[in-house]
């Protein structure tokens, strides 16, 4: 099963460039064009990840972070989750940069290999910014009234950070 | 939002710095989070720009359309009032293929354009609709085959094998996902 991982990668890339070849697509000069929209696209997150790595960074050596830590940790030890998780749990609905930064800090402190890092890096992948993707697609035609859609995009969400518990102590543990 | 959930943060710093004593590390930590800051960027530069190069191969050789044929008859099911073939339908699907290959920038487009197309067929322009409020949740659930920025950021910070959480990942997806797509299907119901 950990194995598997390795392969998912090479072999993606294999079989995309297989068909480039098979449908005669100019495999290098298309990969220049989508590389260059890479960088820009890297680039253009950029501001966002400075002005958040910033802030994290202040609320970590401020030690409101410590602070916030010892509050929860009574409930955190009772479902064994690691008490550095919750402000990433709490900021990814609302911000993908904020998010990436309080990752970047997690795996810093506590290394991408420790509980934390990893239960960090399970919710990371399986949940989005919900708030953001509601308000650009509704605010794209215009709707006011978006009925149950909250409520289950959050039902989902927080189904992927019980999954993400419920996996990482099944098999990191 | 944002405007305040950073200046939330960075003032409760301060003042909580004060309080705790720690205004010396707060200075610097301004200095050291900047360097971090593109240190990050810098670090996931080579791969996200790998990932768009090969996407965009992906892209050109049709694997994105043929996916998204594949999915047609699922669509058929989530959105029953988005006929296999009709606008509307090839732009959930691409929508929802381009997520899959983890084509941030080109998911979004499509996913608009189906909303536009969904929204033509609104009675009341300003209340979602059953296929809108799916569209959304699916968009929500994050179902991704390969988190490529998130592997960079593991293995920037010395993890021996970052891409070990995929097949985990896809596990927890597929439960949110589904969960998801149920949920929309009894609360639509209520009025």
């Amino acid at each position: 099963m950990n194995n598997f991982g390795f392969y998912v990668v090479p072999i993606t890339i294999t079989i995309i460039l297989t068909a480039s070849l098979y449908k005669r697509v100019p495999a290098f000069e298309t990969f220049l064009e989508g590389d260059t929209e890479g960088i820009k696209s890297t680039f253009s997150i950029a501001p966002s990840l400075i002005g958040l790595i910033i802030a994290v960074s202040m609320l970590k050596s401020s030690g409101a972070l410590d602070l916030f830590k010892n509050l929860i940790m009574p409930i955190a030890n009772i479902f064994n989750f690691p008490p550095d998780i919750i402000p990433l749990a709490l900021l990814r609905p609302v911000s993908g940069s904020g998010s990436i930064a309080l990752l970047d800090n997690i795996f810093k402190t506590c290394g991408p290999e420790s509980h934390a890092g990893k239960l960090g890096s399970l919710i990371m992948g399986s949940t989005e910014t919900t708030f953001y993707t509601l308000a650009v697609y509704f605010g794209s035609v215009k709707i006011k009234n978006c009925r149950h859609t909250v409520i289950c995009a959050l039902i989902a969400d927080f189904t992927a950070v019980l999954m993400s518990i419920l996996i990482s102590n099944l098999f990191y543990h | 939002m944002m405007n305040y959930i950073w200046a939330f943060l960075i003032i409760l710093s301060t003042i909580c710095a004060i309080f705790t004593g720690n205004i010396s590390f707060l200075s610097n930590a301004v200095l050291s989070g900047a360097n971090d800051a593109v240190s990050l960027i810098i670090s996931i530069l080579g791969m996200m720009a790998f990932w768009t190069g090969i996407m965009k191969i992906a892209e050109k050789s049709k694997i994105t359309e043929y996916l998204s044929n594949l999915f047609s008859p699922i669509i058929k099911f989530i959105f029953p009032d988005c006929p296999p073939g009709s606008p509307s339908a090839k732009a959930i699907c691409m929508n929802i293929t381009a997520n899959l290959l983890g084509l941030g920038n080109a998911a979004t487009p499509f996913g608009i354009e189906a909303m536009k197309k969904l929204q033509k067929n609104n009675d009341s322009k300003s209340t979602a609709t059953n296929s809108m409020a799916m569209l959304i949740v699916i968009n929500t659930a994050s179902l991704q085959l390969i988190p490529t920025l998130l592997c960079t950021l593991r293995q920037k910070h010395g993890c021996a094998n970052p891409m070990e959480i995929i097949p985990h990942l896809w596990i927890i997806s597929a439960v949110s996902l589904t969960v998801g797509i149920i949920s929309t299907k009894i609360l639509e119901k209520v009025k």
